[in-house]
């Protein structure tokens, strides 16, 4: 980090500290040009990936699939099915990799946790919290998700139960009334309360893009989540219809981009919501590749929140390795 | 008591709202009215340069001015025109051109808010912008008045020229050149900003090659040169920098007839601006 | 690392025959005093096909040809009638927009992407914007009955030969003129297969005629006594030339020269769309842009953020083979053209510039030139007075706003600007006082039928786009 960068950081740091520093800095970020922003998107959706790149893009994909549930109807069945699926996506194909995480609310995180980590959180090296490399993770959605609409302690205690029954990441949703509203430092102080609720989880810090409705505010949301210590922004909790699309995630990876060149932190970004076919998934690929490069081109620091996708990359792999196009009967639905 | 002895004028050049005698200190005669003579400033092509000078000087502040504020101008320079009707009448100017003349001015005056509007507006493209059109003086134009008739010929390349924003050097009838003299005294007396218009006298084949190879002129009209060899010659040289040129008037030319547009967007810069829509 | 893949266009859309004659009256015939020429593949050096190069006598007889037409069939036809044989051939070029992009990327060493999404799509929108005008020119602001002037020379450049063609083409056909278009000698061929969906169209013999050749060829239209009307697009110096053949004449000219366009980014601007600007303002087609903003003005308190973020951005840039889908910059046009920007560039060099360019592989064969960028330019130095016509950016600093409209406006150009800033009444400002004929504020590079196009000073004059576009064709 240059000595730049580090005196950045901790000016940086201080933001949090006063509403008034807090919504200078954040209205003084650069603007989105909505037009420019929405061609750039649209320009990097025409890149054709054929042959062995579209190979190698489906198979990160796939690892980098939240496999989500949010659901009033799910049950222990239906998630530890879903978490089997997690494991072993392709059981015809043991070559095909596991997805990133499985994703659910905080009730079905104890038989999520059962499949992926063996019976009590026994087998797997972490208890709670961490989780080692190479493993699918198990992540929760708290803080009264989706609307948020809940006092502080009751976001807290839902965010805390999540990581006792075994989550090491942590979905929160932003207050997006207080952003609205220009209460900036509100919204601030409750993901470092969140921050602190998680432990060792981790914390991914939903937008909720849709709600944010412009640009500018999409890139004022993801640095003040940022400040306030996420490790991931995402951008939707997939309860809207206006959910991920390529021009969001774009303004939301220049600010992840801009925020390590300032503090040398690196965070992840999620894409989440209305992204169904291995076309979209690439398009986003491609956009994480030309915006921010090959250091998030990687589960770690890059995740797709989304269900019926997983299948639609599994068709297609097996396509490109058979030649013939697949059936969705040859795959679950679970 | 004995009759009195008159006063008479001198009459010399119009540049930056001055009245200056030409550098060179020359002069020619011309017949003033039905018995008289007047010395009339021989222009040099250091004359001309200092036109341009002055021409170019002005043109950002009347350029920038407000149309309603140039119509106001022009429409003043009719008012005086009308008040010194009895002046051209006496050096030979028939009234009726120069009635001809004041009303040239109240038309064109009408137009200096109006033009952009015709001229310009918006474009609509296929995509989320706000495109727009507007009408913009060429800058500053050397023109050659025609000779006859040598009142209402000027005001009519002198007027759709300056009604834009443009600003003009332009080089009186060599053979009538005291209504040109003054028609500067009607337009120093308009509060008409000095040098935005600037007229020579004198020959044309001594200042307008000048201006036509001048590379801060940028617009060129050559409205009054009858000598089609030197038309020719004059255009050529315009090409250096790309003037924009007015090719000549055919000798027969109706000058008392409605004048159109064309004199005035042939002297015009079409600008579009693109701008996105979003929110 | 995220590799793509080659993703190559099919070039088997394009059936090429192995020479071309002139397109004269409705007919293909070999030219009576002239040569031929091989026009090649920039990207590869191939002889894509054997061109037929006119000569004097060649274009008197074309001349002719547009001359009948126009007494006998174009000019009497009424308005309705000729909008709908612009409206046929918009809609075969829609139909064969692949044929016609894949051979526009071959000929012209274009990337893909753009004659695909950018040159096709406008080209067809400019036929179907001007059959509309056909039979509504009493309505367009010039007077009852405008008429048109008779037989225009048209003669287009290399840098977008399709496009030019529909610039040039579309207004004087809605208008009632005929035409002789000249295509430039590098880039022939596209035109050709419009001579083809003429005849498939079925437009009468003579309206529309392809004379190819060189500048002798050129040369010889412009000089011809029977045409009423000039149209050139090209560079400053031959502009005036062709303004002092036509001097003296009635011939009627209008012409869209060369421009040093200065792209100026406010601290205020949006950046990251700023930078997508600057990228799309001077590599947008290998830089072989008349409008390009060759010339980057940066305020000076973000100069150094814009520059990091510009280099970045440039080293995603993908230069090579103008057939694959992803390519972003393709080849230059011509060895000369080549030469050209390398003998500019050494001069930034050499007058003490930085130049800097991304890592990048440029092909064996063909004629590249990586994108550049120049640092420490000052406004005597020759890459920033100078048109380079290439993918070379000028960068330099500015303090105030007055600072960036002097800098800006000190060129003999006046062609194309642009403004970054999200400040609305100091864009305004701005665009009141630049001396161009195009402002894109917080775009770039920006093209429409209806727009009016073309510049101030030594740029040019008239007008192509828009209403402001058929005076140019009309006697008003």
């Amino acid at each position: 980090m240059t000595a730049t960068a580090m005196s950045a950081r901790s000016d940086l740091t201080e933001l949090g500290r006063s509403e008034t520093a807090l919504r200078a800095f954040l209205h003084n970020l650069p603007g989105v040009d909505q037009v420019g922003a929405e061609q750039r998107a649209a320009q990097l959706g025409t890149r054709s990936i054929k042959a062995t790149a579209k190979a190698w893009a489906i198979d990160l994909a796939i690892r980098m699939v939240d496999l989500t549930t949010l659901e009033g109807a799910d049950t222990p069945g239906k998630v530890r099915a879903l978490a089997a699926k997690a494991l072993r996506p392709d059981p015809a194909d043991p070559s095909c990799p596991h997805v990133g995480a499985v994703c659910v609310y905080p009730s079905m995180v104890p038989y999520v946790a059962e499949v992926l980590r063996g019976p009590a959180g026994g087998a797997g090296p972490a208890g709670a919290g961490a989780a080692p490399a190479g493993v699918v993770h198990l992540a929760s959605v708290a803080t009264a998700f989706p609307a948020g609409q809940a006092p502080l302690e009751v976001k807290l205690a839902d965010t805390r139960a999540a990581v006792a029954a075994g989550a090491d990441e942590i979905d929160m949703v932003i207050n997006r009334s207080a952003f609205l509203t220009g209460r900036y430092q509100e919204v601030y102080d409750e993901i470092v309360a969140t921050r602190e609720a998680c432990g060792p989880a981790h914390l991914k810090v939903i937008l909720e893009t849709g709600e944010l409705a412009t640009y500018d505010n999409v890139r004022r949301a993801s640095w003040l989540a940022m400040l306030a210590g996420a490790d991931f922004i995402k951008t939707s909790t997939g309860k809207l219809p206006a959910a991920a699309t390529p021009p969001v995630t774009l303004v939301m990876l220049e600010a992840v981009r801009d925020f390590r060149a300032a503090t040398g932190r690196q965070v992840g970004v999620k894409p989440a919501g209305g992204i169904k076919t291995t076309k979209d998934a690439i398009k986003y690929l491609v956009l994480v590749n030309e915006t921010v490069g090959p250091d998030w081109l990687d589960p770690d620091w890059f995740r797709f929140g989304a269900s019926s996708l997983l299948n639609d990359l599994l068709m297609q792999r097996t396509k490109l390795t058979t030649g013939d196009y697949a059936g969705p009967d040859y795959f679950t639905r679970d | 008591m004995s009759e009195r002895v008159a006063v008479r004028k001198t009459y010399k050049l119009y540049i930056g709202g001055k009245f200056p005698r030409s550098e060179s200190g020359r002069s020619y005669l011309v017949q003033s009215g039905e018995n008289s003579t007047a010395n009339v400033a021989l222009a040099s092509r250091k004359d001309a340069r200092d036109a341009v000078v002055a021409a170019r000087a002005a043109g950002s502040g009347w350029a920038g001015a407000t149309a309603y504020n140039r119509g106001q101008i022009l429409y003043r320079a009719a008012e005086m025109l009308e008040g010194r009707r009895e002046q051209f009448v006496a050096l030979g100017i028939p009234g009726d051109e120069v009635d001809a003349a004041t009303d040239r001015w109240v038309w064109y005056a009408g137009w200096s808010d109006k033009l952009p509007q015709v001229r310009g507006g918006v474009n609509p493209v296929a995509g989320p912008y706000l495109n727009l059109s507007t009408p913009e003086p060429t800058g500053v134009v050397a023109a050659v008045a025609p000779a006859a008739p040598a009142l209402l010929g000027l005001v009519s390349v002198i007027a759709p020229a300056i009604v834009s924003g443009n600003t003009v050097v332009v080089a009186a009838s060599p053979t009538d050149p005291l209504a040109a003299v003054t028609l500067a005294e009607v337009l120093a007396t308009a509060d008409l900003p000095a040098g935005v218009v600037n007229i020579l006298t004198g020959r044309i084949e001594e200042t307008v090659p000048s201006l036509a190879g001048h590379r801060d002129v940028n617009a060129l009209d050559l409205t009054g040169v009858a000598d089609a060899e030197l038309a020719t010659r004059l255009e050529v040289r315009a090409a250096e920098n790309l003037k924009r040129v007015l090719r000549p008037v055919p000798a027969h030319h109706d000058w008392y007839a409605d004048p159109g547009l064309a004199r005035m967007t042939a002297l015009l810069e079409t600008k579009t601006v693109w701008h996105p829509k979003g929110g | 690392m995220f590799e793509y893949a080659p993703a190559p266009e099919s070039r088997s859309v394009v059936r090429l025959q192995p020479a071309y004659g002139l397109f004269i009256d409705g007919e293909f015939v070999d030219p009576t005093d002239g040569d031929s020429f091989p026009s090649i593949n920039p990207a590869s050096e191939e002889v894509l096909a054997e061109v037929a190069a006119g000569g004097a006598g060649d274009v008197d007889r074309a001349v002719r040809a547009a001359r009948t037409a126009y007494d006998r069939v174009w000019g009497p036809m009424p308005g309705r009638d000729r909008a709908k044989y612009l409206f046929r051939i918009a809609r075969l070029i829609q139909e064969r927009s692949r044929e016609l992009a894949v051979l526009e990327s071959l000929d012209n060493g274009k990337p893909i992407k753009e004659s695909r999404d950018v040159d096709l799509p406008l080209v067809a929108a400019h036929f179907f914007y001007h059959a509309g005008w056909a039979d509504k020119l009493d309505h367009a602001g010039f007077g009852p009955g405008p008429r048109p002037l008779g037989v225009a020379a048209q003669i287009i450049p290399w840098n977008f030969p399709l496009l030019m063609l529909a610039w040039k083409i579309a207004p004087a056909l809605a208008t009632g003129n005929t035409v002789v278009l000249k295509p430039a000698e590098t880039t022939s061929l596209t035109a050709l297969l419009f001579a083809e969906i003429c005849q498939q169209a079925d437009l009468p013999a003579g309206v529309v005629n392809i004379v190819t050749g060189a500048g002798g060829t050129g040369r010889a239209l412009v000089e011809h006594r029977d045409v009423d009307k000039v149209a050139f697009t090209g560079s400053t110096e031959v502009g005036k030339a062709i303004a002092r053949a036509v001097a003296g004449t009635d011939t009627r000219l209008t012409l869209e020269l060369g421009g040093k366009a200065a792209n100026i980014v406010f601290d205020d601007a949006p950046v990251d769309q700023a930078v997508e600007g600057i990228v799309n303002g001077i590599f947008f087609n290998q830089g072989h842009v008349c409008c390009a903003g060759s010339r980057l003005l940066l305020q000076e308190s973000v100069a150094d953020q814009v520059l990091a973020a510009l280099k970045r951005r440039m080293t995603q840039l993908r230069v090579g083979d103008p057939l694959d889908k992803n390519t972003d910059i393709g080849a230059i046009n011509s060895a000369a053209q080549l030469a050209r920007i390398s003998e500019l560039a050494d001069a930034g060099t050499a007058e003490g510039a930085q130049r800097w360019s991304p890592p990048c592989a440029l092909p064996d064969r063909g004629f590249w030139f990586a994108p550049t960028i120049f640092t420490g330019v000052a406004q005597s130095h020759r890459i920033a007075r100078e048109e380079i016509f290439g993918p070379v950016l000028s960068v330099l600093t500015f303090r105030t706003p007055a600072e960036a409209v002097e800098k800006a406006n000190n060129t003999p150009y006046g062609l194309s600007a642009g403004v970054w800033t999200e400040k609305g009444s100091r864009m305004l400002w701005l665009a009141d006082r630049l001396r161009a004929g195009v402002v894109w504020a917080n775009t770039f590079n920006k093209f429409d039928p209806t727009a009016p196009f073309g510049g101030y000073q030594e740029s040019g004059y008239g007008r192509e786009g828009g209403r402001h576009g058929l005076e140019a064709y009309l006697n008003v």
